[in-house]
């Protein structure tokens, strides 16, 4: 053995700082897009981001001021309800799969569950337009939100599922062996000790179809004033978006970047809380 | 220093073989058995884990259980109280008497099993979600106890039997994963012992532990004797001499030889258990 250089040992420090460059600026290109957007938002929306955006409805066209408070409020309501529904069968089901069932029924029920996260949303928003929007007559806040639920489902299913699944089996023997019974086990140790990754999975849901406005478009249609019944059309932060920026107005379009900076933030911040709670991954594993 | 001591050989183990060495003080003429096997035999899909193996297990005794890995010491043990029915497509056949109840009869709900033969695992699996105070009253809480006079009571009086009482008595609400690993196994026995249960199975409880945890939990199991029945697995046979009133001995799925512990380590039947004993195989 001799510990002297190989001859092409130059041409190897260069290929090797040539591969970090490029790696380096593949990064950069993917954090990019985010500064970008978020510059952007900034310098258009900040001015039209004031009290009266938070508080006032839409005024009409020509008029200066108003704000969104109905959108954002109805956008709200529209996540709710979206909960009721996604919430419940989208945990239930990651539970089935992770803890019941047959290893060759779960792989049709996992299969089902990963095409659906891959229709386009768009999608959700026509079959909820013929199931409801035909059949009651009309736009409602409940289309809407049923909407963004079924987007919901298959996304929460995936994630719960995928953490149910990390909590180790001596846990589950440890009640078991108690006397507890199985559906209890379940409950009170699996779902307890999985919980900050259920809810995680939750969080990132709604984070998704909060941004949503495709799905809305044949089903919660969007509506210039207050709500006052979950059967009537109703406003959404990403629909009021929508129409203020395809407008000819200027006015309206700052309401539609103040409207943008106020999701992006809104969405930003769930993803930071999201990553508060996965920070301490040490006692409860997920 | 108490704990400098039994890094030494504990004197108290030492005197306790010596005193099991000495022909039996008082012949019990049948010892009353807890449990009653009568060929039995399982198979996990085609695989035969245990060949016919018919046992009584004496009652307030130490029967260890000792055999090379894969003879199917934790899948006989796991059938004294169903455990084994998690892992799918098992099949038993024979029968377990439990205090002369059949537990393998169809009306019997192996929920209730578990609570009158409880386990403790290899590992130590406190719930990282709870509390020490919790972790000991969940088998209760969960088996629909409501009264906290009651669970407090509990808590305490199992924490007392697991030997573990005073070194938890003030971090009660501190998480049972904050112990260290001899402490979280005996949390695990108090969590064990809290739902009063008739016997005490053990899966190789001192595999992970260090010699002074492991004499701790001998210690303890000494103890337990008075007031359970206690079937443990071992891979140590010292240890198995050390704790244990009677040895069953598994080889590839059969009981080869089963009887007093002296008699099994001094004297025994069987060629391959003193092959086994002795070190020359497994």
């Amino acid at each position: 053995m001799h510990s002297k250089r190989a001859d092409n040992h130059t041409w190897r420090t260069i290929k090797s700082g040539l591969a970090s460059t490029v790696a380096f600026i593949s990064a950069l290109l993917v954090i990019a897009p985010l500064g970008l957007v978020f510059f952007h938002l900034l310098v258009n929306g900040a001015s039209s981001v004031n009290w009266d955006f938070f508080t006032k409805l839409p005024t009409p066209v020509g008029t200066p001021g108003g704000g969104m408070v109905n959108a954002i409020v109805g956008s709200l309501e529209l996540l709710a309800f979206a909960s009721i529904i996604g919430i419940p069968i989208g945990v239930l089901g990651g539970v089935y799969l992770g803890e019941y069932g047959s290893a060759r029924v779960n792989s049709v029920l996992r299969f089902i569950a990963d095409v659906l996260n891959g229709v386009p949303s768009i999608t959700w928003g026509v079959v909820v337009y013929g199931l409801v929007v035909l059949r009651f007559k009309g736009f409602s806040a409940y289309a809407g939100g049923l909407a963004l639920g079924l987007i919901m489902i298959p996304l929460i299913i995936r994630t719960t599922e995928e953490v149910v699944l990390l909590v180790p089996n001596g846990y589950r023997e440890a009640a078991l062996a108690l006397g507890v019974s199985r559906w209890k086990t379940i409950v009170h140790i699996v779902i307890k000790t999985a919980s900050k990754g259920i809810i995680t999975g939750i969080l990132l849901a709604l984070a998704r179809v909060g941004g949503e406005t495709a799905p809305l478009l044949f089903t919660a249609f969007g509506n210039r004033f207050w709500n006052h019944s979950l059967s009537q059309p109703i406003a959404a932060l990403p629909l009021q978006i929508f129409t203020y920026a395809i407008s000819p107005y200027d006015d309206w379009h700052r309401q539609a970047w103040a409207g943008a900076l106020v999701l992006v933030t809104g969405i930003f911040c769930v993803n930071v809380l999201v990553r508060i709670l996965t920070r301490g991954r040490t006692a409860s594993i997920v | 220093m108490v704990n400098l001591l039994m890094a030494t050989p504990d004197p108290t183990v030492v005197e306790r073989v010596e005193r099991a060495a000495e022909p039996a003080p008082t012949p019990e003429p049948a010892p009353a058995s807890t449990f009653q096997v009568k060929n039995l035999s399982v198979w996990y899909g085609d695989k035969r884990a245990i060949d016919d193996v018919t046992l009584d297990v004496a009652s307030n005794a130490v029967t260890a259980i000792i055999g090379p890995s894969g003879c199917g010491k934790s899948t006989f043990l796991r059938c004294l109280n169903r455990m084994h029915e998690l892992v799918p497509k098992t099949r038993v056949e024979g029968t377990v008497f439990l205090q002369g109840e059949d537990l393998y009869s169809s009306d019997v709900d192996p929920a209730i099993v578990r609570r009158r033969v409880g386990m403790v695992f290899q590992k130590s699996n406190p719930f990282p979600t709870m509390s020490i105070g919790e972790n000991v009253v969940i088998g209760l809480r969960l088996n629909g106890v409501r009264s906290q006079k009651f669970l407090n009571e509990r808590l305490e009086k199992s924490l007392r039997m697991a030997a573990l009482w005073d070194e938890v008595k003030d971090d009660l609400h501190k998480a049972g994963t904050s112990l260290s690993g001899g402490q979280q196994q005996r949390l695990c026995i108090a969590r064990a012992l809290a739902v009063e249960p008739e016997v005490l199975l053990m899966d190789e409880p001192c595999s992970a532990l260090d010699p002074i945890a492991t004499a701790k939990i001998e210690e303890l199991i000494y103890e337990l004797k008075a007031h359970y029945t206690i079937v443990t697995v071992t891979h140590n046979m010292q240890q198995a001499g050390r704790i244990s009133d009677y040895t069953a001995f598994f080889y590839l799925g059969r009981l080869i030889e089963f009887g007093p512990t002296t008699k099994i380590f001094t004297n025994p039947n069987e060629r391959q258990t003193e092959d086994y004993i002795t070190g020359r195989f497994g």
